[in-house]
């Protein structure tokens, strides 16, 4: 029997619009055999919610820019966990500054990747955390 | 991989260098029969095929068969003189200095009018103003999509009394302000005017630069409101309200930086960038305005990449394609049309997280070639971009980078320096035709309007930007401390927004809803709504509702109404 394909949402909240890491992201995991959704720009977390329930997803990836990050990852994880989604895996990826990542692992992002993180990792990390 | 990606691109076969039809002389194939072959055979190349960072071929030497059909008078000229490859002014940074403009923007109003009479302070020229997201997308601070962004990339304006904030005790006579908004420029700019106004300075005389580069965001940088159709509509209106109010204002800056960013080549950049520029003129022509009136307070924002040559190669490029499309596609007449005027920042995305001091360097020479590909403005980013907006302290180390090529390394001494490498010339003619193979195909589409529509520039920019990542984790091209020579570093200290700008900002748009005339914010919200329905140039009545406190909210939310909203269809 083939194995279920790993199922992913990769998602843009908050009003930024730079899309170029979201969209190398989305095609290397589609590259790497996962079923990769993209939600497209803006997206408020209740839509991200929702299209994860909707969708079905193993793992949630945001991207975010803006520096929204500490006002809109705690609203989704909360979302998230309202909706009975918590098995999720949800990473993050962006202009994180060091100092808030403590804060985001604390309210569930399982990783946050920084600039300069190749897909590769992204890949190995996503498969290592499927499999346990 | 998805459908849209298996669509062939140029960006993935590059052009064939013009080298390989050269007819080297005697003395050079005696070079490469008994100097190279030997050494080759002995000693082969690091590299079986050496590239720009745009993934462009570079050969080994460049000598003067490179060169055959060119010609120093016609190709080259002087400075100050078409085609202007030598630059746009006779004795360019001899005459003057590039103006040292760094971005800035943060927090509200205030914080930001603090930074900017620093900067100043330190011998900075002339000013540049980053936006808040929301500002940036037309809503107020107070609106529920604002939540967790107000402030952070950038100063939260929602009213004419944010704007009056922002440059108090900045005499917008004297300073030079550069504005980057996009979708709401007409709007952000009609504040601007309402506080000249207010300070008595003349419209007349004023200078600066409003960003009002709509369609580079429908391909990459995608802070857009409204359709295109009556985007462009509002760009015309302020290109007619400027010849007639604002003759020293660029009404434009017409950027590649963001499609550069997005991941496109040095030579899709340049394309898509002045392919942009006719569109504006096209569309200006067909409002009956005057190239010649008009096409002078247009300007140009290129990006700064690490590939040294070919970034010098891409501004010399802009100038001589310019030159040619006024004159030969728009029977421009005055010089003023002929000479492209841009502004440079370095590039953003260049800029590593790790061993983030690095990013001075890198940002140094970047400048150096925008310096030498004869910028008239330049903005250097700060070592800590990757991480987030600037210190005071890394922001005083950018500016000092510039002041640094300006006062101690002898570049500005004399007027393109590089002018007559057999490199620079054949790299500069290869841009330069690679950029009108795509402009022409954007012309067989129909113009860039329609090739937005089909998806196209934006296709190009993905491919490209996801080779180059690829690239970079197979380590054919390295990144410093990020791919290679990795080391374990301390945590950089980073500026941190003051979480109380939303409360502030909330707390100012409730006192001013209250304390304006509402019923005049509602009639001449109504005369903005019934003009833009019709045909006439909405920047009077922008102007209106702008001095009658109405928000920056409620003016977009007006134009929304009549104009809908855009979404596009995300390609990945």
């Amino acid at each position: 029997m083939p194995e279920k394909k790993i199922r992913v949402l990769i998602a843009k909240p908050g009003l930024d619009g730079h899309d170029r890491g979201a969209k190398i992201i989305a095609r290397a995991l589609r590259d790497a055999g996962m079923e990769v959704i993209y939600t497209g720009l803006r997206q408020t977390p209740e839509m991200i919610a929702s299209a994860a329930v909707q969708e079905d997803v193993d793992v949630i990836g945001l991207s975010i820019l803006s520096g929204a990050h500490n006002t809109l990852c705690p609203q989704l994880m909360s979302l998230l966990r309202d909706k009975g989604m918590d098995d999720v895996t949800v990473v993050l990826g962006g202009i994180i500054p060091e100092a808030d990542i403590p804060a985001l692992k604390k309210v569930g992002i399982a990783e946050i990747f920084l600039p300069g993180t190749s897909t590769q990792d992204i890949v190995q990390f996503i498969h290592k955390r499927l499999a346990q | 991989m998805s459908a849209d990606s298996k669509v062939s691109t140029q960006t993935v076969a590059p052009l064939h260098p013009s080298s390989t039809n050269r007819k080297p002389s005697d003395k050079e194939k005696s070079w490469a029969e008994n100097t190279l072959r030997p050494t080759l055979a002995k000693n082969p190349e690091r590299q079986a095929e050496f590239t720009t960072i745009s993934a462009y071929p570079i050969q080994r030497l460049y000598t003067p068969a490179d060169l055959s059909g060119w010609d120093a008078e016609r190709d080259l000229g002087y400075p100050g003189e078409p085609p202007y490859t030598r630059g746009i002014h006779s004795t360019m940074h001899r005459g003057r200095l590039w103006t040292m403009r760094q971005f800035a923007g943060f927090g509200a109003a205030e914080d930001t009018n603090q930074r900017f009479r620093y900067l100043l302070s330190q011998g900075q020229t002339g000013l540049s103003t980053a936006f808040d997201l929301p500002t940036l997308m037309g809503y107020d601070s107070d609106h529920p999509l604002s939540e967790g962004e107000v402030g952070k990339c950038g100063v939260a304006i929602s009213s004419l009394a944010d704007m009056e904030v922002l440059f108090d005790k900045i005499p917008l006579a004297n300073v030079t302000t550069s504005m980057t908004i996009n979708s709401p420029a007409a709007v952000i700019w009609a504040m601007y005017l309402a506080v000249a106004e207010k300070q008595g300075a003349d419209w007349k005389k004023i200078s600066g630069t409003l960003q009002n580069d709509i369609l580079k965001e429908y391909i990459a940088q995608k802070e857009y409101i409204y359709p295109p159709e009556p985007s462009m509509r509002l760009v015309i209106d302020t290109f007619e309200f400027g010849v007639k109010n604002t003759p020293k204002f660029n009404t434009i800056s017409i950027s590649g930086y963001h499609i550069r960013e997005a991941g496109s080549t040095a030579i899709q950049e340049l394309a898509f960038t002045l392919r942009d520029g006719l569109e504006y003129v096209e569309w200006g022509m067909r409002r009956g305005l005057d190239v010649d009136e008009f096409v002078p307070q247009l300007s140009f924002f290129f990006n700064a990449h690490n590939d040294f040559f070919e970034e010098i190669a891409k501004y010399r490029a802009a100038r001589r394609i310019w030159h040619k499309a006024m004159v030969e596609r728009y029977k421009s007449q005055n010089p003023r049309s002929w000479a492209l005027r841009f502004h440079t920042q370095t590039a953003g995305c260049s800029l590593t997280a790790q061993q983030p001091y690095n990013n001075v360097v890198r940002t140094a020479i970047q400048a150096l070639a925008a310096v030498l590909g004869g910028t008239q403005s330049l903005h250097t980013n700060s070592l800590d971009e990757a991480w987030a907006l600037p210190t005071e302290f890394a922001a005083t180390i950018a500016l000092r980078t510039q002041q640094i090529i300006a006062h101690e390394t002898g570049v500005a001494n004399t007027v393109d320096a590089l002018g007559g490498s057999y490199f620079v010339e054949t790299l500069t003619n290869e841009v330069e035709r690679g950029a009108w193979d795509y402009i022409e195909k954007i012309d067989a589409l129909g113009g860039m309007v329609a090739a937005i529509e089909r998806g196209y520039p934006q296709r190009e920019i993905s491919e490209a930007s996801y080779r180059y990542q690829m690239e970079v984790d197979k380590k054919e091209k390295i990144i410093v401390g990020v791919n290679d020579f990795v080391t374990k570093e301390k945590p950089l200290e980073t500026l941190q927004i003051d979480e109380t700008v939303a409360a502030r900002q909330a707390e100012r748009l409730s006192k001013l809803r209250t304390e304006r005339s509402s019923d005049e914010v509602a009639r001449r919200l109504s005369a903005l709504r019934k003009a833009a329905q019709g045909t006439e140039n909405l920047m009077p009545y922008l102007f209106d509702a702008v001095k009658s406190y109405a928000t920056l909210g409620e003016i977009c939310d007006a134009m929304r109404e009549v104009f809908g909203t855009y979404e596009e269809i995300a390609i990945t």
